[in-house]
C-alpha cells in the first residue's frame, strides 16, 4: 500500500487521494469531495422492496424510506453543493412511479437549494421522469469521471458503483462480512447505498481486473470505516 | 388389553398368513385392531422391534380385504405419514410382501420429493388404496386444487415415529394439514406409532382430533432390558476431548467381535474422523461403512442396501440413523462420546437386536471424565426407564401463515371457519383471534402498518366474502416453497475436472462445513481425503488426494444439548461421593482431586472458580445445564462483566460450564449478584436482537412463511444469496417495525430452541443463594477440559490436536502439582 495516500478522518471517515482528488470515505458508504462540497452516493436501488412486491414477493415496503433516511443525515452533517447518485438510484424504470408521497418529498428536501445529479444507470438507463435534478451518463468532477459501471481494465481517475463491493474478514471470534470502498489509487468502487442492495465479496473474479495492484479496502462501520489490506481480506 | 386377545380375532386369511410365518399377533396388535374396529382415535407406544408399523396397518389391511366390490373407483383409504423418505420407500417395499402373500387386491405405494413425475400423475388420478408419504406431500397436497375431493374417502391416517415429529414445526405443519383432512373426511381416524415417551399424554393432546377428544392409548410390551457397557479404555479415560481417539483400538475391537455394529456419533466431524480411525486399524479388512446426512442419497441407499443383506460389519452413523426400518442383523450398537440424553440413546440402543424377548447390547465410550459421568448417569436412568420430558408445544405463526397460503390455494376460505379449523389443531388450541388476523393480514399483504401492498396482495377476499389465492402463478410458487424443513444452505461437493470444471456429486456440505479451509488444503470427506479447489457458486471443488494428511473441515459441537433430566442426573451423581464407587478408579481420582482442591457442589448448588492462569483471570462456573443455556448465560455475564469495569476478554462453554477470561481478577464480585435473575431482562433483548441466533432464526421463519422464497423455476437462487438479503430485511424491518409478526416468531424460536432461555430462568432460580466460591491459586481439575478449548478455534486440523494434546498435557500437570 505503500503509494497509496490515506489517513483517518476525524468523522470517522478515510481520507485517500485518486490524482488530484481528494476523496473522503464515510462511514455511511457516501463519498465527499471537500473542495468541491460533492456528495457522491452509489446503487441507492429504491423502490426495490415494492419491485419485489409487485411479483408476489412482499418484502417490507420500508427500503426507500430508510435510504434516503440515511442519504438525509449524510447531506444534514455535509451540506454538499452537489449530490451525485451514481446509477440505479432505483431498482427498477416503474420505481419512481411507486414511491410513496412521502419519500418523493423527502428526495425533493434533499434536491432543494443543490444540484442533484443522477448518473444513469442499468436499472435505470433513462433515470427518473418526474423528479428533480440532470440526469448524465457520466461526470468529471476535480479530474475524476464518475460513472455508473467501471470499464474493464485498470483505470486511471474513475469512480463507480454497480459491483456492490463487500468483503469479509476472518478474526478470532469469527468472519465478518461488510461493505466497502475498494480502490488501488488509480480509480475506486462505491459500495451500495440502498437498504436491500445486496453485496458481491471483492475477491470474486468481477473485481480481479479492475486493478493493476492490490487494492485497499474500505469497510463501512457503524462508527467509522476501517481500511483493511488485501491480504486480510477472505472470499465468500 | 387381555379382552381384547378374546373378542378380536385374525380373519382366516391373515391368521394363516401370521401362522406360515411362525408368528403369533402380539397382544398390542391386536388391541390396535380393536380400536380400529370401534372407530377409535389410537396412539401405540412400543419399543423398537415391536412390530409397530404392523399393528399400524394390520386393520387398514383388513379393512381393505374386506370392503365390498364397488363400482366408483375408490380414493385414498389410508394415509401414512413418515418423517423420513427413505422410511416410506422401506415400508412400501415390507407392506407389498404381506400383501402379495395373502393375494389381498390392495394397492400401497410412497409418494416423496424423489417420486418420478408420471408415478405422481398417476397418483393423482387413479389413488392407490395406501398411499405412504411425508408431511411436506401432504402439505403440497393440501395445497392442491381438488384436494377435497381427493380424500374425501380417507378411513385412517397413521402418523410413524410421531414422538419425533410431533414437537417440531414439521410436526405445527402436520397438526395443520391433519385438521385440513379432518374436514375433507370426518370420519378419518388418526393413528399414532411411538417410541416409548416420558409422558404419553401430549402426543395425546397433539394427535387429539379436538381438544378434549379422547385417544386411546395402547401400550406394546416392553422389551428386554437393554444390557449398556461403559468401555474402560486401559482404565484410562482423558481429562479432556471430544473424539475419543484414546478408544479406538477398542471400539474396533468390539466391531470385531459383534456380528454387526451400528457406531453412532453426535457430528458429522466425529463420524468421518471415527471412520478414518477404525480403517486405520482395519488390519482384517472388515466391512465398515459411513453414513451421515452430508453423503450423496444414492451412496447413503448404498449403504443402507448393504446393511440389509447384512454384508457389513460396521456402520459409523450420526442422527441420519436413529429412525428407519429394521435391521435384524445388528447386535451392537456403539454411542461414540456424549449420550446427551435419556431418550434419544434407548431410540439408538433399540436399533440393535429387534427381538423383543432379548436384550439389546449397547456400549458407551465416553471421550473425558464429564463423559464418563454423563454415560453412567445415562446408564442408570435406561436401567430405571427414566426417559427425557418433552415439553408442551405452541405452534408457531411462520408455520401458521404457510398453512393459511396453502388453504387458499386448495380452495376459498371463509375466514371464521379456518380460524375454527385451525384450533383443532393441537399446537394452535389456544390461538387468539388477533394472532389469527395478523397471520392472514401478513399473508395477505406482508402485515406492514405501511399499508401500500394492498394492491399486490397474496390472497383477496371475494364478493362471496370468501378468501382464495391471487392468480395461479401465485399458488404456483407457494406450491414449490411448501415445507417446514429449513436446512441449511447446501453446497455440493463434486471432483473437479481437469480444466477445472465441475464433475461427479460425491455429496453435499452445509454451507460453513468448510470455513476454516483455503484452496489447497486437504480433508476428509465420505471417508477419503480430497484437496480443495475451490467453491463455485453452488459447487465445491475437490481433487483425490488419497495417503496424504487432512485436516478437518469443522469441529463444530453436537447440535444436541445435554437433556434436562441427564444433566440433573450427572449432579446428583457427582454430589454423592457414595455413588462414586460404581465409577472406573480414574474418574474417582479426578473427583477426589477436584473435592480437595476445589469443591464438588451439591446437585442444586453451582460451582464458581477464580483462579489466575498465564496472566489471565478467569472465572469459571458449573451450571451443568447444556451448551446452548452456558452459551446464552455467557453473553449476558460478560455484558454485566464490562460494565463492572472488568473488561471480559471472551470465553468458552461446554455441556458442563462456562469459562471467561479477563486481565483483571474476578475474585472480589458478587457472584449472588452476578447470577441474579434479572440478567434476563433488558440485557437479554437487546443482547438477543443483535445475535447471529435471532438473525438465523428470522431467516427460518421468513423462509417458512412465504416471505423470501427457497425455491425458484429456473435459477436457483444460492442460500448464500438468501442469507445476505434476510440479514438486510432484518436490519430494515427492526428499524421500521419492530413489532412485526415475523419478528416475534423469530423471537419465539430463539428463545425456546436456540438459546434455551427457559432453561437459563430455571437455572437462575435454582443456584439463588446456592452459589459456591471456590477462589483458588491454579485451575481446578473440572476447569481443565474448558481450558483445553480456549484458542482452539483457530488452529486447523491435526495441527489444532497436537496444540490440544500439549495443552491438555501441561494444565493437567498444573492442576495435579
Amino acid at each position: 500500500m505503500s503509494a497509496l495516500a490515506l489517513a483517518r478522518s476525524g468523522c470517522g471517515g478515510v481520507a485517500v487521494t485518486l490524482g488530484e482528488a481528494e476523496l473522503l470515505l464515510r462511514a455511511s458508504g457516501v463519498l465527499w469531495l471537500g473542495r468541491a462540497r460533492t456528495l457522491v452516493a452509489a446503487d441507492l436501488h429504491l423502490e426495490k422492496g415494492s419491485a419485489y412486491a409487485r411479483k408476489g414477493q412482499l418484502l417490507p415496503p420500508y427500503d426507500t424510506a430508510d435510504t434516503l433516511g440515511r442519504l438525509a443525515a449524510e447531506v444534514a452533517a455535509l451540506d454538499p453543493v452537489v449530490v451525485v447518485l451514481l446509477g440505479d438510484s432505483f431498482h427498477d424504470g416503474e420505481g419512481e412511479a411507486r414511491m410513496a408521497p412521502r419519500d418523493t418529498q423527502r428526495l425533493e428536501a434533499i434536491a432543494a437549494r443543490r444540484r442533484l445529479i443522477w448518473v444513469v444507470g442499468n436499472h435505470d438507463a433513462d433515470g427518473p421522469k418526474a423528479l428533480p435534478g440532470e440526469v448524465v451518463p457520466d461526470i468529471r468532477i476535480e479530474g475524476v469521471v464518475f460513472r455508473h459501471e467501471p470499464i474493464a481494465g485498470p483505470q486511471t481517475g474513475e469512480a463507480a458503483g454497480h459491483l456492490h463491493p463487500c468483503l469479509r474478514v476472518a478474526g478470532r471470534g469469527g468472519k465478518v462480512r461488510r461493505r466497502c470502498f475498494v480502490t488501488d489509487g488509480a480509480r475506486i468502487v462505491l459500495p451500495a447505498f440502498g437498504a436491500f442492495a445486496g453485496g458481491q465479496n471483492v475477491r470474486d473474479a468481477a473485481f480481479s481486473t479492475l486493478f493493476a495492484r492490490p487494492p485497499l479496502a474500505v469497510a463501512l462501520g457503524p462508527d467509522r470505516a476501517q481500511p483493511i489490506g488485501w491480504d486480510m481480506l477472505v472470499g465468500d | 388389553m387381555d379382552g381384547a386377545l378374546a373378542t378380536t380375532e385374525l380373519p382366516g386369511v391373515f391368521a394363516d398368513w401370521f401362522a406360515r410365518r411362525g408368528w403369533r399377533p402380539r397382544p398390542h396388535q391386536l388391541a390396535m385392531l380393536e380400536k380400529a374396529r370401534a372407530g377409535r382415535d389410537a396412539l401405540l407406544i412400543a419399543p423398537t422391534g415391536g412390530g409397530k408399523t404392523l399393528a399400524g396397518f394390520l386393520p387398514t389391511l383388513i379393512e381393505l380385504a374386506e370392503r365390498p366390490k364397488r363400482n366408483t373407483p375408490a380414493g385414498i383409504h389410508t394415509l401414512y405419514i413418515s418423517p423420513l423418505k427413505a422410511l416410506a420407500v422401506d415400508i412400501e417395499r415390507n407392506l407389498i410382501a404381506p400383501i402379495f402373500e395373502m393375494g389381498l387386491s390392495v394397492k400401497a405405494e410412497s409418494r416423496t420429493g424423489d417420486t418420478g413425475i408420471a408415478r405422481r400423475a398417476r397418483q393423482r388420478v387413479k389413488p392407490p388404496d395406501l398411499l405412504l408419504t411425508t408431511p411436506e406431500q401432504l402439505a403440497l397436497f393440501c395445497a392442491w386444487e381438488g384436494a377435497r375431493r381427493y380424500f374425501e374417502d380417507l378411513a385412517c391416517v397413521i402418523i410413524d415415529e410421531v414422538h419425533s415429529i410431533w414437537p417440531s414445526k414439521r410436526g405445527d405443519l402436520l397438526a395443520l394439514d391433519l385438521a385440513r383432512l379432518q374436514q375433507y373426511a370426518p370420519g378419518m381416524r388418526r393413528v399414532g406409532l411411538s417410541a416409548t415417551v416420558d409422558d404419553p399424554a401430549v402426543i395425546q393432546r397433539w394427535l387429539a382430533p379436538k381438544a378434549g377428544a379422547p385417544v386411546d392409548v395402547v401400550t406394546g410390551a416392553a422389551g428386554a432390558a437393554p444390557i449398556v457397557d461403559i468401555l474402560l479404555s486401559q482404565g484410562q479415560v482423558p481429562w479432556a476431548g471430544h473424539t475419543a481417539h484414546h478408544a479406538m483400538p477398542d471400539v474396533y475391537d468390539a466391531i470385531r467381535r459383534a456380528r454387526t455394529a451400528l457406531v453412532f456419533v453426535n457430528t458429522r466431524f466425529q463420524a468421518e474422523f471415527a471412520f478414518q480411525e477404525l480403517w486405520r486399524l482395519n488390519d482384517d479388512n472388515l466391512p465398515i461403512a459411513l453414513h451421515h446426512g452430508s453423503l450423496a442419497p444414492e451412496q447413503r441407499r448404498k449403504v443402507e442396501a448393504a446393511m440389509a443383506k447384512g454384508a457389513l460389519r460396521a456402520v459409523v452413523c450420526t442422527s441420519t440413523l436413529d429412525l428407519g426400518i429394521d435391521w435384524g442383523d445388528v447386535d451392537l450398537v456403539i454411542q461414540l462420546a456424549s449420550p446427551k440424553g435419556a431418550s434419544r440413546m434407548v431410540q439408538r440402543i433399540g436399533r440393535a437386536n429387534h427381538r423383543l424377548d432379548e436384550p439389546s447390547r449397547a456400549l458407551f465410550v465416553p471421550s473425558n471424565r464429564f463423559e464418563m459421568l454423563e454415560c453412567q448417569a445415562a446408564r442408570e436412568a435406561i436401567a430405571e426407564n427414566a426417559l427425557d420430558a418433552e415439553p408442551e408445544r405452541t405452534g408457531a405463526l411462520d408455520v401458521l401463515a404457510q398453512h393459511v397460503m396453502g388453504a387458499s390455494c386448495s380452495e376459498p376460505f371463509d375466514l371464521v371457519a379456518l380460524y375454527d379449523e385451525v384450533r383443532t389443531a393441537g399446537p394452535y388450541r389456544d390461538l387468539s383471534w388477533e394472532d389469527y388476523e395478523q397471520v392472514v393480514d401478513f399473508v395477505s399483504t406482508g402485515g406492514y402498518a405501511l399499508k401500500t401492498y394492498d394492491r399486490y396482495r397474496r390472497i383477496v377476499k371475494g364478493l362471496d366474502g370468501l378468501w382464495r389465492v391471487r392468480n395461479a402463478e401465485t399458488a404456483l410458487r407457494h406450491r414449490m416453497n411448501v415445507g417446514a424443513i429449513v436446512s441449511a444452505a447446501m453446497l455440493s461437493v463434486r471432483i473437479a475436472s481437469r480444466r477445472g470444471t465441475p464433475g461427479r456429486k460425491i455429496g453435499e456440505v452445509e454451507e460453513g462445513y468448510l470455513e476454516v479451509l483455503e484452496p489447497g488444503d486437504t480433508f476428509i470427506f465420505a471417508g477419503q481425503v480430497w484437496r480443495l479447489v475451490g467453491v463455485t457458486g453452488v459447487d465445491v471443488l475437490v481433487q483425490r488426494a488419497t495417503g496424504e494428511p487432512a485436516k478437518m473441515p469443522s469441529w463444530g459441537g453436537s447440535k444436541f444439548a445435554l437433556s434436562t433430566l441427564l444433566a440433573r442426573r450427572v449432579r446428583e451423581l457427582m454430589s454423592d461421593d457414595r455413588h462414586w464407587r460404581v465409577l472406573p478408579p480414574d474418574t474417582r481420582e479426578w473427583l477426589e482431586l477436584q473435592r480437595d482442591r476445589s469443591a464438588v457442589p451439591a446437585t442444586d448448588e453451582m460451582l464458581v472458580e477464580t483462579f489466575p492462569h498465564h496472566q489471565r483471570r478467569f472465572l469459571v462456573a458449573y451450571p451443568f445445564e447444556g451448551r446452548l443455556a452456558h452459551t446464552t448465560l455467557a453473553m449476558l455475564l460478560t455484558r454485566r462483566l464490562d460494565r463492572l469495569g472488568v473488561g471480559p476478554l471472551g470465553f468458552v462453554c461446554n455441556d458442563y460450564g462456562l469459562t471467561i477470561w479477563s486481565l483483571r481478577p474476578m475474585d472480589g464480585l458478587d457472584f449472588a449478584e452476578l447470577f441474579a435473575e434479572d440478567m434476563l431482562g433488558d440485557d437479554l433483548e437487546s443482547w438477543l436482537l443483535e445475535s447471529a441466533m435471532m438473525r438465523g432464526a428470522f431467516k427460518n421463519c421468513a423462509l417458512i412463511s412465504g416471505l423470501i422464497e427457497r425455491r425458484f423455476r429456473r435459477d436457483q437462487k444460492s442460500g448464500r444469496q438468501i442469507s445476505f438479503s434476510t440479514d438486510l430485511v432484518y436490519d430494515v424491518l427492526r428499524r421500521h417495525q419492530p413489532d412485526h409478526l415475523l419478528l416475534r416468531a423469530a423471537r419465539d424460536d430463539a428463545a425456546k430452541g436456540l438459546v434455551d432461555i427457559a432453561r437459563l430462568g430455571q437455572l437462575l432460580a435454582r443456584i439463588k443463594g446456592r452459589i459456591v466460591v471456590s477462589r483458588l491459586d491454579h485451575l481446578s481439575p473440572f476447569s481443565v477440559p474448558m481450558m483445553t478449548e480456549i484458542g482452539k478455534q483457530n488452529a486447523p486440523g491435526s495441527a489444532r490436536e497436537m496444540i490440544l494434546a500439549d495443552a491438555a498435557d501441561a494444565l493437567i500437570a498444573q492442576a495435579s502439582a
